[in-house]
């Protein structure tokens, strides 16, 4: 029998059973689209958060104060130290030989407001390193000006959503605003650049670090960045860094240094673990659709005894017997998966429209994969129903007495 | 054509040991015309199967052209099937979800023929049976007779050597049924050797040869009158 033939017999078969068939089809995209759509969405949280972190150069270190003594899993985000990480640690490592740029960071939330607007923004302290560090760019205005780390300046730049939320349509350069009892003037607005890990820096207001302190009346780091002039000494330099820490805060090694590479990594293995999870979940829906299969089949070859038996007699080989069966079968699969893939594409698509900022992409590994898998699944399932058949007595099924007469 | 030796079928029905057939022989010439009759039971049916090749004999031996059968695998004897016999059903068994020429071109798409070589074959069967105004319309949509004329045309669109039917016209009513034999004797008279299972009296007697079957053996046959009782053991 001719692959067209096998297409057409079935095709009228599928026709013909219209429900049957829809259901069949229905379970097989759905299992598909639970893999396209779940792997859909842990790829793209995981690139955003690789995407975060990326966003930091590679020869950036990001210093915490308190140490960390365990190793493995997500570095402390936020550290404990007893000993306050101060502007004047940073302007030591500055001084250092491999470090090209320090930018210390406090940061909080503050009431910001101009005239009888008010919103509550996420609040920097930091200097004009940390434009560069952070790949902070300036749409209106300039960034921060360059000044010593403890002199303050009433100065801000801010994000263009605060922008539009405090000034509107009018102009924003130049205006002052008003954060407890301090008062800045607008340098510059932010390039609209979407969330950062957290803090959404279209939110945000950046004021120098010195202010900052005033501001929250703390003298102690969040963290510090710092930029190494070449990557080849960077075991070499984070050690001096420690080192000097050490020296600074009387003998106690007290602060965490994260190079993004650590970090990336320790991401990567829990995302990508994830991921992994989250398509074995799929997968289960996938053996559900499979049994179905299975069941539909082992229906359609009782209920089709008698064409089985006429096959036989027409001299048809057990081998072509089983090949119709297995052929319908593959057919429903490839076709459901088909739907399942363009159907979960289209939902991506939504969500890419709703989170511009989340990649939300299922990579081809799973889209291949996941019509393999039903196509698999659906023969490995179809193959003991189209074995029953193929190995009938044709004498007995063209005798099957259950069957009402053609 | 056709040769049987001492050929029994018998089959386990609980612990009971049924012999539908028991040391039957039996030769069929090419061409030849036999009617097979008998009460139900007689065991018709099952040689018709056996002569079909859908069933295999308990012992003795078939032989078809010359050809053992007995050693053959299924496969074997699908091919046969294919290349050498064409069945006709008393209850048609036709596929309803295909028109009528697609059941006809059926053994044909089975055989893996191209769609070019297979339409002209259809189309002269299709003509000979009549049928070629009906070809588009499902088993559903047509007479019992035009529904057995379609599975006389799938019957002999392989261009078989033998045909075989069991009750033909079981389902028909007079007018059908004359309609249905004649064609098939028309057949006949084109070289077909057919063989019609048959408890109807006055169809089984059009029959050049007849055959009459009871418990199993074949109690008489026209062309050898001694056939019942030599073979008696």
């Amino acid at each position: 029998m001719r692959t067209a033939d096998f297409i057409a017999f079935n095709l009228k078969l599928i026709e013909r059973q219209r429900l049957r068939s829809a259901m069949l089809l229905a379970a097989i995209a759905i299992s598909v689209m639970a893999i396209n759509l779940l792997t859909g969405i842990g790829e793209g949280g995981k690139q955003f958060v690789l995407g975060e972190f990326n966003l930091l150069g590679k020869n950036v270190l990001i210093m915490l104060p308190g140490k960390k003594e365990t190793t493995g899993g997500i570095p402390p985000l936020t550290g404990e130290a007893t000993r306050d990480l101060t502007l004047r640690d940073a302007e030591a490592i500055a001084r250092l030989g491999n470090v090209s740029a320090v930018a210390p960071l406090i940061a909080g939330k503050m009431e910001i407001s101009h005239d009888k607007l008010s919103r509550e923004a996420f609040t920097i302290g930091s200097n004009r390193a940390f434009f560069d560090i952070r790949q902070l760019e300036v749409a209106q205005g300039k960034a921060l000006p360059q000044l010593p780390f403890e002199q303050s300046q009433a100065v801000c730049v801010i994000g263009s959503k605060l922008r539009k939320a405090l000034f509107g349509t009018k102009p924003a350069l130049g205006q002052w605003l008003r954060a407890s009892d301090n008062r800045f003037r607008v340098i510059g607005i932010l390039k609209d650049k979407g969330e950062g890990l957290g803090f959404d820096m279209n939110e945000a207001i950046i004021v120098p670090v010195a202010n900052a302190q005033a501001l929250f009346n703390q003298a102690g780091l969040f963290r510090v960045f710092i930029e190494l002039r070449s990557l080849d000494g960077l075991q070499k330099s984070q050690q001096r860094i420690i080192a000097l820490l050490k020296e600074r805060h009387e003998g106690e090694e007290d602060v965490t240094i994260i190079t993004q590479n650590s970090l990336l990594s320790a991401f990567e293995n829990i995302l990508n673990t994830l991921t992994l999870a989250v398509a074995g979940i799929a997968g289960i829906s996938m053996l559900v659709a499979g049994i179905l299969i299975m069941n539909v089949s082992l229906i359609a070859v009782s209920q089709r005894t008698r064409e089985i038996g006429l096959l036989k007699a027409l001299g048809c080989p057990a081998r072509t017997v089983a090949l119709i069966f297995l052929s319908e079968a593959s057919i429903m699969a490839l076709s459901g998966a088909l739907l399942g893939i363009v159907i979960s594409e289209l939902l991506l698509y939504v969500a890419r429209g709703l989170y511009p900022t989340i990649p939300f992409t299922t990579p081809l590994w799973a889209q291949l994969g996941s019509a393999l898998i039903a196509t698999a699944t659906a023969l490995l399932f179809a193959a003991i129903p189209a074995h029953k058949a193929a190995n009938m007595a044709p004498v007995d099924a063209l005798l099957d007495k259950k069957a009402r007469q053609a | 054509m056709i040769e049987l030796r001492q050929l029994c079928r018998s089959f386990q029905i609980g612990d009971q040991c049924v012999h539908a057939l028991e040391h039957i022989d039996l030769k069929i010439e090419r061409g030849e015309y036999l009617s097979v009759m008998g009460p139900s039971g007689s065991g018709k049916s099952t040689l018709l199967n056996i002569l079909g090749l859908l069933d295999t004999p308990s012992c003795g031996e078939y032989l078809l052209n010359q050809a053992a059968t007995s050693q053959l695998s299924e496969e074997g004897r699908a091919t046969l099937r294919r290349e050498h016999i064409g069945f006709v059903f008393q209850s048609y068994h036709l596929i309803p979800r295909l028109t009528a020429r697609e059941n006809i071109e059926l053994p044909l798409i089975l055989a893996g023929m191209a769609p070019k070589q297979r339409k002209p074959l259809v189309d002269k069967v299709l003509t000979r049976l009549a049928l070629t105004d009906r070809a588009a319309h499902a088993p559903n949509q047509l007479s019992g007779g035009q529904r057995q004329r379609v599975a006389i045309g799938r019957a002999i669109v392989m261009k078989p050597q033998l045909l075989l039917a069991d009750e033909p016209t079981g389902n028909l009513d007079s007018v059908s049924g004359r309609e249905v034999i004649e064609l098939l004797e028309e057949l006949n008279d084109e070289g077909i050797t057919l063989l019609v299972v048959t408890h109807d009296q006055s169809i089984g007697e059009r029959a050049r040869r007849e055959l009459k079957m009871i418990d199993g053996r074949i109690a008489s046959d026209s062309a050898n009158n001694t056939v019942a009782t030599s073979t008696a053991p």
